[in-house]
């Protein structure tokens, strides 16, 4: 019992930690590329990556289930090709939490991004910088609060996740039962006193967070 | 020697405008770009330093081509040695004073430059402070720095000195036209401050609508346009009292309110809120001197 509740514990904290390392990874391009695009297609991108804040968790989860199927022809590629499967696995969770916490990720720091004046980036220009260390030296140290808001809401947004997670990774102990698939198992069962533990986890632990970053902001923004 | 040729439509709120400007400047000119708020004095200056696209043009800089629109050439502003001030300074935040003009260094180049740029403009007090920190005429002084850095080839300065109070001005006046003297660096000044102009530049654009409406030294220019043997100020009436044969005025110009006296004729189509020209003639002046 106590084994199972710290490997569920485990796995929910492993998910949300390479998700928001992976979110980190191809977060922080794709909100510069639409805080910097003069595209007229610009509101479509924000459609698309915005589209998991109002969808229902289902819904995406329901046709990730259908693409990765091995019936499915897109499930046949990836296993013969990458001998990957991503149904019912830790990585198709991995994938599925990532498309699903990617506004939380990508919103705040395109914000940031935005906030700052453009004279920043064009004086980088005049002195001869790239692009790349306009970003990396000037833009992202600028935005710091963003970025810790966009990590946190991810990791957050990941830990709790139901839907997406019930659709395509099932409830298999070790490899998919995560935190919050465990609480409703229980609640099933009617073991409300571990459903509590694992409830009162999540809660004490994302309070924690939250006020970790309330603080660190607070010390961000005195010291500018 | 600089060879600018620039042409670019521009959507303003009085319609559209073409923005058209054709000239040279010699190596080591100190130049001005004039006029009104709109005139489109920002847009050439950025222009010339790859911010903005012109929609044709050639700009050629010691026989350096950064832009020619018939050879398809538009050299991006990183490639461009230009040293820009931007009016609000663009300092990085995240960076100290020091690190600011570090940044501004190219791969491999000798960082001695960067301590004797802060020694002539008086900033190694405060090297090690963040941006945020400086006072305006500080923050100025390490934009003015940070864009020499790369020894450029072209210094563009945008209103560098609009936010500054007035002696605050009048040092870096100073300060500016000592730096051009010592470097004899080919400058471009954006300023709306006949005076400012006056006291730095030895020649001077003036646009108007997007056009270039007259080119000469200050004085040329100035002279004919705007110096006379008489003063000329604007101003508001505040109120109007009638004081035995005459009227007398309070007139807000400027910061400044004045009485002045006005005849019944001259009084006649005053109202409260009007706007007057005061033309005094200069024969006799008193002139005070005012230690700042």
């Amino acid at each position: 019992m106590d084994e199972t509740f710290f490997s569920t514990m485990v796995l929910t904290f492993r998910l949300a930690f390479v998700t928001t390392l992976i979110l980190l990874l191809i977060g922080v391009p794709i909100a510069y590329g639409l805080a910097t695009t003069r595209s007229r297609l610009k509101p479509l991108y924000e459609t698309v990556v915005s589209m998991p804040l109002v969808l229902p968790p289902t819904v995406l989860g329901f046709y990730l289930l259908v693409a990765f199927s091995p019936e499915s022809a897109l499930g046949r590629l990836l296993e013969q090709l990458l001998g990957f499967r991503l149904l019912f696995t830790f990585e198709g969770l991995v994938f599925g939490s990532v498309l699903f916490s990617l506004p939380f990720m990508v919103q705040p720091i395109q914000a940031g991004l935005q906030s700052l004046p453009p004279s920043l980036t064009e004086a980088a220009q005049t002195l001869g910088k790239s692009r790349l260390t306009t970003l990396f030296r000037v833009l992202l140290p600028n935005i710091k609060p963003s970025l810790l808001t966009g990590t946190v809401l991810a990791f957050a947004h990941t830990v709790g996740e139901f839907g997406v997670v019930l659709m395509i990774g099932g409830n298999i102990p070790d490899r998919t039962r995560v935190a919050s698939i465990a609480i409703y198992d229980e609640v099933e069962a009617l073991n409300y006193a571990v459903a509590n533990r694992y409830a009162l986890t999540l809660f004490v632990v994302t309070f924690a967070i939250l006020l970790l970053v309330h603080l660190l902001n607070r010390s961000f923004v005195r010291k500018v | 020697m600089v060879e600018i040729a620039l042409k670019k439509g521009l959507h303003t709120t009085e319609g559209a405008v073409d923005l058209v400007l054709e000239g040279s400047l010699r190596k080591g000119e100190f130049a001005a770009f004039f006029g009104e708020s709109g005139a489109g004095k920002t847009t050439l200056l950025r222009m010339i330093a790859g911010l903005e696209r012109p929609d044709e043009g050639r700009i050629v800089v010691d026989s350096e081509v950064w832009f020619d629109s018939s050879a398809g050439i538009d050299l991006p502003a990183a490639k461009r040695r230009v040293g820009f001030v931007f009016q609000d300074y663009a300092l990085f935040p995240n960076m100290t004073v020091e690190e600011n003009l570090r940044f501004a260094l190219q791969k491999g180049e000798d960082p001695a430059i960067v301590g004797e740029l802060m020694a002539m403009v008086g900033l190694e007090g405060v090297a090690g402070r963040e941006p945020l920190r400086l006072s305006g005429g500080q923050r100025q002084r390490v934009a003015l720095a940070r864009a020499l850095v790369r020894r450029p080839k072209l210094l563009l300065l945008d209103e560098p000195l609009s936010a500054l109070d007035h002696a605050m001005r009048i040092r870096l006046q100073d300060e500016l036209a000592a730096l051009h003297r010592r470097f004899g660096l080919t400058t471009i000044l954006v300023s709306h401050d006949p005076s400012e102009i006056f006291r730095l530049c030895g020649r001077l654009f003036h646009l108007s609508g997007g056009k270039v409406v007259r080119e000469g030294s200050p004085s040329q220019v100035f002279v004919r346009e705007r110096i006379g043997s008489s003063f000329r100020v604007v101003g508001e009436v505040l109120a109007i009292e009638p004081c035995e044969m005459v009227y007398l005025l309070t007139v807000a110009v400027g910061t400044q309110i004045v009485q002045i006296v006005a005849t019944e004729s001259e009084r006649e189509g005053l109202d409260v809120g009007s706007r007057i020209q005061i033309v005094s003639k200069a024969f006799h002046p008193m002139i005070f001197k005012l230690s700042h």
